[in-house]
C-alpha cells in the first residue's frame, strides 16, 4: 500500500495563527506557509513546479517589464485591498506600454505578529486579482522582519508583458495639436483611501477603482495602435501625470476644467478636507494622448469598455517652452495646473 | 455639490464681471487687499483676475496663519520635542515651514522626533488620552477660527485632568492686524503701497461678527466688505468696494450674511474668553511686534500652558536673508519683486512661509498663476 506522507502533519492554524520568524527562514515553516496559503491561493502551473524561478517561452518581438511595491495604509479599503491593488497595480504599469501583460512575480515582506488570517485574505484577493486578469504570479519570495520594522505587510510586484507590432506607446511623444482623454472619473481610489483613515474616518459610498487595464488598452490600441502616450494616474493624480507628461515631451497643455469627470461625491470629500481632486490617486484610470483626428475613434472605443464608460476629452497639447499645464477653469478664468508640492497624503498604495 | 456649486457659477460671474467693468472708473486705481490666505487661494485657484478690469487689483495680505507665525515660535516647538521629548501635534501646514538652522518640524520628525499631524484638537486630546506616560503639546496656530477648538480642547482636558496634555497657543487676532497694517508708515505716511479697500475674512468674521471691522474703516477711511471664500463671493464684494470707493464711503458691508452677523458666534467668543486672555504683544511675521494681537492661555488654565510647563523662552530669530515674505505680507512687495521667488524657493524647496501654505501667497502665484509672467523659470526647473 502506498500511503501518501503528509508533508505537513498539522496544518497551518490559519485562523488563529500569526506570521513569526520561521516563516521567512528558509526551513519547513517556511515551506508549509508557501504551500498552504501562496500556493493554494496562486495556483498555476508555473509556480507549482517549486523552482526559484519560473519558465516560460517567449514569442518574437518586444516585451516590457515594470516593478512596483505596495506599501498602503490602511490593507483593507472599500473597494480593495493590498493583495488586488498589487495585482492591479503592476499590470496598468505594464500595459501602458500597449502591452499584453503576461506574467506576474511577487515579493512579501511580512512584519512579526501579522495575522495569518489576514496574511490569507490577502493573497487570496490576489489570486482572484490575477485569475480575473488572466495573468498569473509565477515566482515569488517571503521574507519576515521583526515586530516594529515593518507595517504588517509589503507587496512588490513584478510584471512582464508583449507589446504588439507597430505599437510605439512612449511619454514623450505627445505634440502640440494632440487630443488628451481620461478614462473616467478621478480621485476615486484616494478619497476611498482617507475614507477609511482610522483620523479621517468620513461617509461616503465611493469605492476604490483599483482595476486592471489591459482589457481597455487592448480594445484602444485595437481602434488606433497609433496611440501617442498612455499612463495611468496614480500618486499624484491627474495633475501629475500631465505635468511628467508635458515635460518628458517638452510641450505644454491647456484643459478644460469642465470636461474632467469628477464624481460629486468625491469633490465633496475634497472640499472638506482642503484637497483638490486633480492630486488625488487613482488606481483604475488611465490618460491617453493621441491625434486629434484619432481623438473620437479612440472615445469610443474607451466609452465601449467597462472600465471606460464615462471617459471624455479635457485638453489638448500645445506649445509651450515652459512646459506649463494651463487650466480654462469652469469658472471662466484660468490657471496652472502644477506639479503636486510636498504630499497630499502618504501611503496611499 | 449643493451650497458650493452655486457660488461658482460661470455665467453668474459673467454677469458680475460686467456690472464691475460697468463700475469701474477708468481714471482711477482700486488696489484692493484681501485680509485672509483663503480669498487668495479662492482668486488664484479660480482664475478671478481674469474677469477683473486692469485698473481693479488684488494686494495680498497677510491672513495666512502659517504666514504670520515668526520662526522663533516654530524654532519654540522644535526645542520641545528635541529637548523635552515631547509629543508635538500640529496641523499639517506647519510640518514645512522653514525654522532656523535650515531645520523644520519635518525635517526633525524624518530624524526621530515624535510629531504628529493632526486634524482636530480632538485627535491630540486622543494622543494624550492614548499616552499617559507621555507629554503631549498641541501646537496651537490660527485666527480666530481655530481658537474656539483649542479653549474646548483646553477645557475638556481641565475637566478630565489630562494633565500630560498642554497647548502652545500661537493664537492671533485680525482686527489688530488690520489695524497694523494700515498705521505702516507705507501706507500712512509714505503713501508707497496704497490698499483702497479691504475684504473683511469669512470664517474669522463668522465668529467675531462684522463689528470689530467699523473702528477701522471709519478711521482709515477704508470700506470693508467681507466675503465669502467661493469666487463668486469674491467678485460680489469687488463689486461692492468699487460702488463704495465710487461713491466716497468707507463702510463695513456684509456680502456674507449666509453665515455672518454683526455681534457674531457669541458663544464661541464667550468660550475664548473663559479660556484666553490679551498678550500685551505678540511678534507676527512681517508685521513685527503688534500690540494686543495675540491670545495666551489664562492663569486658571496655566497647568495646560505648554509655555509655562516647559519655561519656554522667546526666541528671536531672523528671516533667510533676501526673503521678501515680511513686505509680502504687508501688502507691500509682491511675490514676484522678490529675488528668491521661483529661483531657489518654491513650495518644493520653500524658503519663506508665503512659499509654504497653499494660502500663502507666494505659492498661489507659483502654483496657478505663474504663466503670467513669462520671465518665469519653467516647469521643468521647478522639478527637478
Amino acid at each position: 500500500m502506498n500511503a501518501v506522507v503528509k508533508r505537513f502533519p498539522v496544518r497551518l492554524d490559519i485562523r488563529r495563527g500569526t506570521v513569526d520568524m520561521t516563516h521567512g527562514s528558509g526551513g519547513r515553516a517556511m515551506a508549509q506557509l508557501i504551500d498552504e496559503l501562496f500556493v493554494k491561493h496562486l495556483d498555476n502551473e508555473l509556480l507549482r513546479q517549486a523552482n526559484d524561478q519560473a519558465m516560460f517561452a517567449v514569442p518574437a518581438g518586444r516585451m516590457v517589464m515594470s516593478t512596483d511595491g505596495h506599501v498602503i495604509s490602511p490593507l483593507f479599503f472599500p473597494g480593495g485591498d493590498i493583495g488586488s491593488l498589487a495585482v492591479h497595480g503592476t499590470i496598468n504599469d505594464v500595459v501602458m506600454s500597449g502591452a499584453r501583460p503576461l506574467y506576474l512575480a511577487a515579493g512579501f515582506i511580512l512584519e512579526e505578529g501579522f495575522p495569518l488570517a489576514d496574511l490569507e485574505r490577502v493573497v487570496a484577493s490576489m489570486g482572484r486579482a490575477a485569475s480575473a486578469a488572466g495573468v498569473p504570479v509565477v515566482t515569488g519570495d517571503t521574507k519576515v522582519v521583526e515586530r516594529g520594522m515593518g507595517d504588517g505587510i509589503f507587496i512588490t510586484t513584478t510584471g512582464v508583458g508583449m507589446v504588439p507590432a507597430g505599437v510605439d506607446i512612449s511619454g514623450d511623444r505627445a505634440r502640440p495639436g494632440d487630443a488628451v482623454l481620461v478614462s473616467g472619473s478621478l480621485g476615486d481610489h484616494g478619497v476611498a483611501i482617507m475614507s477609511s483613515r482610522e483620523n479621517l474616518e468620513f461617509e461616503t459610498r465611493i469605492e476604490s477603482d483599483s482595476a486592471a487595464l489591459h482589457g481597455l488598452v487592448a480594445d484602444m490600441v485595437a481602434a488606433v495602435p497609433a496611440i501617442h502616450c498612455l499612463r495611468d494616474p496614480t500618486r499624484g493624480g491627474l495633475a501629475t501625470t500631465l505635468n511628467e507628461l508635458t515635460r518628458q515631451s517638452g510641450v505644454g497643455m491647456v484643459l478644460q476644467e469642465d470636461a474632467i469627470p469628477v464624481k460629486p461625491e468625491v469633490t465633496a470629500a475634497c472640499e472638506l478636507l482642503g484637497l483638490d481632486p486633480l492630486y488625488v490617486a487613482n488606481e483604475g484610470k488611465l490618460v491617453c494622448i493621441c491625434r486629434q483626428q484619432d481623438a473620437a475613434r479612440i472615445l469610443a472605443a474607451m466609452q465601449a469598455h467597462p472600465l471606460g464608460r464615462q471617459a471624455a476629452i479635457i485638453g489638448a497639447v500645445v506649445e509651450d517652452r515652459h512646459g506649463f499645464v494651463q487650466m480654462q477653469t469652469s469658472f471662466g478664468g484660468s490657471r496652472i495646473v502644477d506639479w503636486l508640492a510636498g504630499e497630499q497624503l502618504p501611503r496611499i498604495c | 455639490m449643493k451650497y458650493v456649486d452655486e457660488f461658482r457659477q460661470r455665467d453668474l460671474a459673467q454677469q458680475l464681471a460686467a456690472a464691475i467693468r460697468q463700475a469701474v472708473n477708468p481714471d482711477r486705481r482700486y488696489n484692493l487687499m484681501e485680509f485672509c490666505g483663503g480669498h487668495t487661494h479662492a482668486i488664484f485657484r479660480y482664475g478671478v483676475q481674469d474677469l477683473m478690469p486692469a485698473n481693479v487689483k488684488f494686494v495680498h495680505g497677510p491672513g495666512c496663519p502659517v504666514c504670520v507665525l515668526p520662526i522663533g515660535r516654530i524654532d519654540n516647538a522644535i526645542q520641545l520635542v528635541e529637548q523635552h521629548d515631547v509629543i508635538l501635534c500640529t496641523y499639517g501646514d506647519m510640518l514645512r515651514v522653514p525654522a532656523s538652522g535650515r531645520k523644520s518640524l519635518l525635517r526633525v520628525k524624518a530624524s526621530g522626533a515624535d510629531i504628529r499631524m493632526v486634524y482636530s484638537t480632538q485627535d491630540a486630546l486622543r494622543i494624550a488620552r492614548d499616552n499617559p506616560g507621555r507629554q503631549v503639546v498641541f501646537f496651537a496656530i490660527g485666527f480666530e477660527t481655530t481658537t474656539p477648538p483649542t479653549a474646548v480642547a483646553i477645557k475638556q482636558a481641565h475637566a478630565e485632568g489630562l494633565d500630560n496634555f498642554s497647548v502652545f497657543c500661537n493664537h492671533v487676532l485680525t482686527p489688530a492686524a488690520i489695524q497694523n497694517i494700515l498705521e505702516s508708515p507705507e501706507v500712512r505716511a509714505m503713501g508707497s503701497v496704497s490698499i483702497d479697500g479691504f475684504f473683511g475674512p469669512s470664517h474669522v468674521s463668522s465668529i467675531i461678527g462684522s463689528r470689530p471691522y467699523e473702528f477701522f474703516a471709519e478711521e482709515f477711511q477704508r470700506p470693508v466688505v467681507i466675503a465669502g471664500f467661493e469666487p463668486l463671493d469674491v467678485m460680489q464684494s469687488a463689486l461692492m468696494l468699487i460702488r463704495q470707493l465710487n461713491e466716497g464711503r468707507h463702510e463695513v458691508e456684509n456680502e456674507y450674511t449666509r453665515v455672518v452677523t454683526r455681534e457674531g458666534n457669541l458663544k464661541a467668543q464667550s468660550l475664548v474668553a473663559e479660556v484666553f486672555e490679551l498678550r500685551r504683544s505678540f511678534e507676527w511675521r512681517g508685521l513685527g511686534l503688534v500690540p494686543y494681537s495675540a491670545l495666551q492661555v489664562k492663569g486658571s488654565f496655566a497647568g495646560l500652558d505648554a509655555e509655562r510647563r516647559f519655561d519656554m523662552p522667546a526666541i528671536s530669530a531672523s528671516d533667510v536673508k533676501g526673503c521678501e515674505c515680511p513686505s509680502i505680507l504687508r501688502g507691500v512687495k509682491r511675490p514676484t519683486d522678490c529675488k528668491l521667488f521661483g529661483t531657489v524657493c518654491t513650495p518644493d524647496n520653500p524658503m519663506g512661509s508665503c512659499m509654504v501654505s497653499s494660502e500663502g501667497a507666494c505659492a498661489a502665484y507659483w502654483s496657478y498663476g505663474r504663466f503670467r509672467q513669462p520671465e518665469m523659470p519653467d516647469s521643468e526647473e521647478s522639478a527637478a
